[in-house]
């Protein structure tokens, strides 16, 4: 676990410290998946689509229902997938509904403001403004030392007054802008949706990141044990501010594909996103003081937490319900977490005495 | 950072006051406040205050005021805050009250805090009507009230019942599930579905709560389509679900086959009207609201009526109206938007 790569190749009288695998990368992959956390959560969320289709084929075989299956969790996975990445780090962003809500208002503003302005530009000056934010959160926390759950929180704050202001009661209505960006909303490429596209691109390129990238496994590293990450030489500060701009950019990301799905942005936008986006990331097998867990996990985790808002309803479960349900999810992936922690150190005391 | 444009603090404006006028309304102790200040006007002069300036909503009352003040050969000023804050405008009375202006029209920003500078311009002789949005009925002349419970209700009804041809399956998408205004109005509804035989071919099947938040009401939207497959119609009677609700039909398969009303902005709603998701929907007409309540005024201020139950005058193009308890005229029923006239309106 968590193991981060020597420098220096092992000269040829050092023994080993792990013998290589006998099993071929084959069969070593099958393992891994079967017995990684992200499959029962994938489980999980089939059972759920499986009962609700059964209920209401519209579920899934729909136009609306598949499109809406897909597109719904887009903007929850970029989210998460910051999140994540964030939380593998022994830390977190409570901030990020915030940013959502100021850059989906900047999205609308921008329209407005500059007619005819070119729709990239849009996305990069939404996208650095998350960035910035996230600077912000990431400068405090790494220079400031001061826990990641405070700064943020206060950070949630500012940056939502900092809407306020800005916005006060006014609002982004449907017809304020563009129609091709209207269009783009509810998009569709061979019938995945535009916005989920964008999603899962993002979710490949950090997940291949954080797998295989020397940067990423740093973050492991952190996340496993912060204090040995700094007495080892690791750039501790550069790799959790890094994080957090990632997880600012990409809230930032999410704010104009909010734009562009719901049309309509208000001061309140977003509001109470962050603990979702920190449920998906939970329930999707991230430890919550890091170390460990993958964005596939959390990805995996967003569109649970929307397939079952959607599904609950359709199974007849009064809305009421969703909060309980989703909370029992959390405490179920937390008490597996613990659950799998103490299996894992108590093979590892065997191994060591044995 | 951009100033703010002002474009939809109507918006809120909207909401405040349909709260605040459904409070005014719910209101039944027979005794009425319109005991009047003494004393002569200062000439025929009228001072016009919004809940702030710069509001697309207040610009199409005061526009309403200006063509009935013109009728009646009197003139008026409009005066007011930029921000819509609670005590912002005590200094506006104040100054209309040493001008010694004949009448003041008031939308309050605050049931209680303008009340003493109120009471003072009475005091000094100046009638005070409030619109729109009412102080403590014990400290203005009039109220005139932009619609009643009963008759959103009533509207609402009408209009999906005709969009949908009379029969079939009809779903509510309210704000929060403790929302007073709402729920009185949904009661109200479903009341008048049981013992109205116009609408017995009509079901209500269910009601969702979208919290007045966009994505939880297109979300509810949307289950609402999945869960009741031979839906025909939603009335969704809160601005934000409306519009939430037609930008998510607007992109659906049920796009033309689902009918959709309820209480909306024309701002808000414009797209979607105009895209055919949504053939009419209701709400009142802030300029006549602006026009019968500068008739309203001027009644007072020529002592054709004094604020008492049963005080009848004429409002001009809106013809004749009463004055029920507590000083409320009520402008009537609520305003049907549709293609053919919502391009003459922007708030």
């Amino acid at each position: 676990m968590n193991a981060v790569k020597h420098d220096e190749t092992p000269s040829a009288g050092e023994a080993l410290l792990v013998e290589p695998s006998a099993l071929s990368p084959g069969r070593r992959a099958l393992t891994t998946v079967l017995r990684s956390r992200e499959l029962s959560i994938f489980l999980v969320l089939v059972a759920v689509v499986v009962v609700a289709t059964a209920k209401n084929s519209g579920f899934l075989f729909s136009s609306d229902g598949w499109r809406n299956f897909l597109l719904n969790p887009s903007i929850l996975v970029l989210l998460a997938v910051g999140q994540a990445v964030v939380i593998i780090t022994r830390n977190v962003d409570l901030s990020v509904g915030s940013v959502l809500a100021f850059t989906a208002y900047l999205t609308g503003r921008l329209f407005i403001d500059q007619p005819g302005i070119p729709l990239v530009v849009v996305v990069l000056l939404a996208v650095l403004a998350g960035a910035v934010l996230g600077l912000v959160n990431g400068v405090l926390v790494a220079y400031g030392k001061v826990p990641a759950l405070v700064i943020t929180l206060g950070t949630l704050y500012i940056y939502r007054g900092v809407v306020l202001t800005w916005a006060g009661s006014d609002r982004i209505n449907r017809g304020d802008t563009p129609a091709d960006f209207q269009a783009l909303g509810t998009k569709t490429v061979l019938t995945i949706p535009v916005l989920t596209i964008v999603a899962l691109v993002v979710l490949a390129l950090v997940g291949y990141y954080l797998h295989t990238a020397r940067g990423g496994r740093e973050l492991y590293a952190i996340g496993s044990d912060p204090d040995a990450a700094v007495l080892y030489g690791l750039k501790v500060r550069q790799r959790v501010l890094a994080a957090f701009v990632l997880s600012g950019a990409l809230a930032g990301l999410a704010g104009v594909l909010f734009a562009a799905r719901y049309g309509a942005v208000t001061s309140s936008t977003g509001s109470g996103i962050e603990l979702q986006a920190v449920a998906a990331v939970v329930i999707g097998g991230v430890a919550i003081f890091g170390g460990s867990g993958t964005v596939w996990g959390a990805a995996i985790g967003a569109f649970l937490l929307v397939t079952i808002n959607r599904a609950l309803p359709t199974i007849g479960i009064d809305p009421f319900w969703q909060g309980a349900v989703v909370g029992a999810l959390i405490l179920g992936a937390i008490v597996l977490d613990r659950v799998l922690a103490a299996r894992q150190a108590n093979k590892l005391a065997e191994a060591r005495d044995a | 950072m951009k100033l703010p444009s002002r474009r939809a603090t109507a918006f809120a404006a909207l909401v405040l006051s349909g709260a605040m006028a459904l409070s005014a309304c719910g209101g039944d102790d027979g005794d009425s406040g319109g005991s009047g200040g003494g004393g002569g006007g200062g000439g025929d002069s009228l001072t016009m205050l919004p809940k702030n300036l710069g509001n697309p909503y207040f610009d199409t009352s005061t526009a309403g005021a200006e063509e009935a003040a013109e009728e009646l050969g009197i003139s008026i000023e409009e005066v007011g805050p930029e921000q819509a804050s609670p005590d912002a405008q005590v200094q506006y009375i104040n100054t209309a009250a040493q001008q010694g202006v004949a009448g003041l029209i008031v939308s309050a920003n605050d049931p209680t805090a303008i009340c003493d500078a109120i009471n003072e311009a009475r005091d000094a002789g100046t009638k005070v009507v409030t619109f729109d949005s009412d102080t403590s009925p014990d400290c203005r002349d009039l109220f005139v009230n932009q619609a009643t419970a009963e008759g959103i209700a009533a509207k609402q009804l009408e209009l999906i019942a005709d969009q949908i041809g009379g029969s079939g399956e009809i779903a509510i998408l309210s704000a929060s599930a403790n929302a007073t205004n709402q729920n009185a109005w949904i009661e109200m509804m479903e009341a008048e579905l049981e013992s109205n035989p116009d609408y017995a071919d009509i079901e209500l099947v269910d009601i969702v709560y979208g919290d007045d938040e966009e994505q939880k009401s297109f979300d509810e939207t949307e289950a609402l389509l999945q869960n009741h497959p031979n839906l025909k119609g939603i009335i969704s009677p809160t601005t934000v679900g409306i519009a939430a609700a037609a930008d998510y039909l607007s992109t659906s398969d049920a796009k033309g086959k689902v009918a959709l009303t309820g209480l909306g902005t024309p701002n808000q709603m414009r797209p979607y009207v105009e895209n055919g998701t949504v053939e009419a929907f209701a709400l009142w007409n802030p300029g006549d609201l602006g026009y019968l309540a500068t008739y309203a005024t001027k009644a007072l201020v020529d002592g054709d009526i004094t604020g008492e139950e049963g005080d009848t005058f004429e409002a001009g193009k809106l013809g004749e109206f009463t004055v029920e308890a507590d000083g409320v005229v009520v402008l009537g029923e609520p305003f049907v938007f549709n293609a053919d006239n919502i391009g003459d309106f922007d708030f």
